[in-house]
């Protein structure tokens, strides 16, 4: 059956059709034909940005919550460049999102009319896809295609630009639209024949790693995960993308491999002679040089995207497919508990000499890590804790301590400061039951904290800890060890109170707390945690010199990993590898 | 490094020769000669693309190639299995005292003259990259006035075709 209709009410019915219940966004003249019919919609509920990139990390974190599309809109020209920063990271991160953007008539394109921007050509390398649309009745087509590619296969984002013409014009509507993909067939189902290789190379070897993934979480794998690794008792990494994927209190589990690794996660690769990548893309925060990255071991790697696989570290073994397929294939496959005793024992010895740890400071103020540390234990593993980039990310991942998938959520490859905030509100409202906290530095927080009064005015109460040591405090790091501490630029005074976060978070409608003695911390995360009808602002003030350890200097091999200035683990004596 | 003949089945809509060459300079990999034109099937684009580089990054060219969603088929043609030409029109001096060594070599070279002015003829020819830098060299002597290539187009040898699979998918998709 078919209705008559504006392309405009035919985009909301489409999207309404799609199953989107949050569309976050902000307004303008190109995308106006749009916001009249949603303003009808019961089914989707938009949520007024306070800018562009913030709808965007809002679509990120809403997707990463709940594993639906995101969904974020904006104007032509300015509107839709603010969401190139955020396209950029779902694309690094495979978020699947899909923007909708608007676009001058389609007479006027390619003539520099007034908001004119060529969005799909400046997302064309930041995108899983994306279309340009001038034709009312090409639209509800479109976000079906849009949908189904930003969620099938590899996730990532989708772009649908649609001119304003496009969006007045009459149209028949009828739904469901036939798709026309006929160069999209994502390969989800592995190779039997690979599968028997994999368990070949596994039960010939001494020394396996399960190196796990943002894959594993994103195909739903968690629980085949575990059964993998308990069944057949080989030491699990996570990688950032990964934490939580696996329980971090469970004995196989030898914590976060790369940069800021720890000892036993790092070394576990090093040593390895099979590393089992699970949705793993070999990226250089985690492999260091890579002439030197796991010198010993053979390589396993499942990945659903085929261009990952021997991208970066040639793979004896090419697994293509659904890491929830393969990793069922390969407990089939594997069946049994291999002899990793000495592994195992090598390993959790250097996870027991070499735990993760900080300096604490003997004037009485506060370390960073410490914060951390108390936020897992009075908040614990439930909630979701959303990061923005730097040394208190890092932190995040190292001392909370997750046990369940996805309940970490910040920006891996492309960096994204700015991104907690605004991630945490759309986490925040894809899970309204959950406990959300956005984790941030005082540098990222002044990129989008707007978002707060959006959170306020909406009724998204997250709670945000800055973890403020007045500095870009990763950055002050890197000038600290390789600049011979010439602090250019990283200051950002913010020890001045300029601005004060307590009487921002006021001027937010939101609660402003701040906390700077170890002896405070637990009681004012108990009092945020009390505060329910708005969101809460933490200004943690704590130490400006504090750093991130364990590190491996970018480039370097990760034989090279510091546990502390100039301080190396000592490996154990090794022949065998 | 090494040369190697790609033939990509593309849907034929707007902005998809954009989506290629932008993929290749931004994965950093070199083009050498890129054609496009129409096939027997109107929804399809034939693009025969002449990448130099080893196989290892070749991989990675395919594979990224096969993730853009219009790309409906790759395939590498062997310069042993296929038949590859370049299409060349050239502009070169001729007078009356030069022009029948000219035409001499047009006729060797199995060209054909398609323009001839009184003191210019102008040239077509196609073949292989050597054949038509070996025209190039002997009417170099002459005065060489302008000089226009296309890029490689391949055809694959024997009775099977390329599009027939592809066609049949996008029969379906209709």
């Amino acid at each position: 059956m078919t209705e008559r209709m504006t392309g405009a009410q035919a985009l909301v019915r489409a999207l309404e059709h799609v199953g989107v219940d949050t569309v976050f966004g902000i307004p303008g003249g190109a995308i106006l034909p749009a916001y009249d019919p949603l303003y009808d919609s019961v089914k989707v509920r938009h949520v007024l940005v306070r800018h562009e990139q913030g709808a965007g990390h809002a679509a990120e974190g809403y997707a990463q919550a709940t594993g639906k599309v995101g969904v974020c809109m904006a104007t032509s020209g300015p509107g839709a460049t603010n969401l190139v920063t955020p396209i950029a990271d779902a694309y690094m991160d495979s978020v699947p999102i899909v923007a909708i953007t608007g676009q001058v008539a389609s007479a006027a394109i390619g003539t520099d009319a007034f908001q004119e921007a060529d969005i799909s050509g400046i997302t064309m390398p930041i995108t899983k896809h994306n279309f340009l649309v001038t034709d009312a009745a090409d639209i509800p087509r479109t976000i079906m295609e849009a949908f189904h590619i930003a969620a099938t296969g590899r996730p990532g984002p989708v772009l649908v630009d649609i001119s304003k013409d496009a969006l007045q014009a009459q149209t028949e509507f009828h739904w469901p639209p036939t798709m026309q993909l006929p160069g999209y067939r994502p390969v989800t189902r592995p190779h039997s024949k690979q599968i028997r290789e994999a368990a070949k190379l596994i039960a010939e070897s001494k020394r396996p790693v399960l190196y796990v993934g943002g894959g594993v979480h994103k195909a739903g794998a968690s629980d085949e995960l575990l059964r993998l690794a308990e069944l057949t008792g080989i030491p699990v990494v996570t990688t950032l993308m990964a934490r939580g994927t696996f329980p971090d209190s469970h004995p196989l589990h030898m914590g976060m491999p790369g940069m800021h690794g720890s000892v036993s996660a790092v070394g576990a690769l090093q040593k390895s002679d099979l590393l089992i990548g699970l949705g793993v893309r070999f990226d250089d925060r985690v492999t260091g040089q890579l002439s030197t990255f796991a010198p010993h071991a053979k390589i396993v790697h499942a990945d659903i995207d085929p261009a990952e696989i021997s991208k970066n570290r040639h793979a004896d073994v090419p697994i293509v497919g659904d890491c929830k397929e393969v990793i069922n294939d390969l407990i089939n496959a594997v069946d049994r508990k291999g002899d990793y005793a000495e592994w195992q024992k090598l390993l959790s010895g250097m996870k027991e000499t070499y735990p993760l740890g900080y300096e604490e400071f003997s004037d009485g103020s506060l370390a960073p890590q410490y914060v951390m540390e108390r936020l897992s234990s009075i908040v614990g593993p439930d909630a979701f804790y959303v990061a923005g980039v730097g040394q208190h990310q890092m932190w995040a991942a190292q001392f909370i301590g997750y046990e369940n998938p996805g309940t970490f959520i910040n920006s891996g490859g492309l960096g994204t400061m700015g991104f907690a905030v605004p991630a945490a509100m759309g986490a925040k409202m894809g899970r309204p039951d959950s406990v959300v906290w956005a984790i941030d530095g005082d540098g990222c927080f002044q990129m989008t904290n707007q978002e707060l009064a959006t959170c306020a005015i909406e009724g998204v109460p997250i709670k945000v800890a800055v973890i403020n040591n007045g500095n870009l405090g990763m950055v002050r790091q890197w000038q600290t060890l390789f600049y011979n501490e010439r602090y250019s630029n990283t200051d950002l005074k913010t020890t001045q109170r300029i601005p004060d976060f307590v009487k921002l978070a006021d001027a937010y409608g939101c609660v402003g707390l701040r906390c700077e003695r170890p002896e405070d911390v637990d009681a004012v995360i108990k009092e945020a945690m009390e505060i329910n009808d708005r969101p809460v602002v933490i200004d943690f003030v704590v130490h400006a010199d504090a750093m991130v350890w364990p590190m491996v200097a970018a480039g370097t091999s990760n034989d090279n990993i510091k546990i502390a200035r100039d301080m190396a683990p000592t490996w154990e004596k090794d022949d065998s590898a | 490094m090494s040369k190697h003949t790609l033939s990509v089945l593309v849907e034929n809509k707007p902005g998809v020769l954009a989506r290629v060459s932008a993929l290749f300079s931004r994965r950093g990999f070199n083009i050498d000669s890129l054609a496009v034109g129409p096939t027997e099937h109107d929804d399809i684009s034939r693009m025969t693309i002449v990448v130099n580089v080893d196989s290892l990054p070749l991989e990675q060219v395919t594979k990224q190639l096969n993730k853009l969603v219009n790309v409906l088929k790759i395939v590498e043609l062997d310069t042993s299995q296929s038949v590859q030409r370049e299409l060349m029109l050239i502009k070169v001096k001729a007078d009356a005292d030069s022009r029948s060594h000219v035409l001499e070599l047009v006729q060797l070279f199995r060209a054909r003259c398609v323009d001839v002015a009184s003191d210019a003829v102008t040239i077509e020819v196609t073949g292989t990259p050597d054949k038509l830098e070996a025209f190039i060299k002997v009417l170099e002597p002459f005065g060489i006035k302008e000089l226009v290539q296309s890029g490689m187009v391949a055809i694959g040898r024997g009775a099977r075709s390329i599009t027939d699979r592809s066609l049949r998918a996008l029969d379906r998709t209709a």
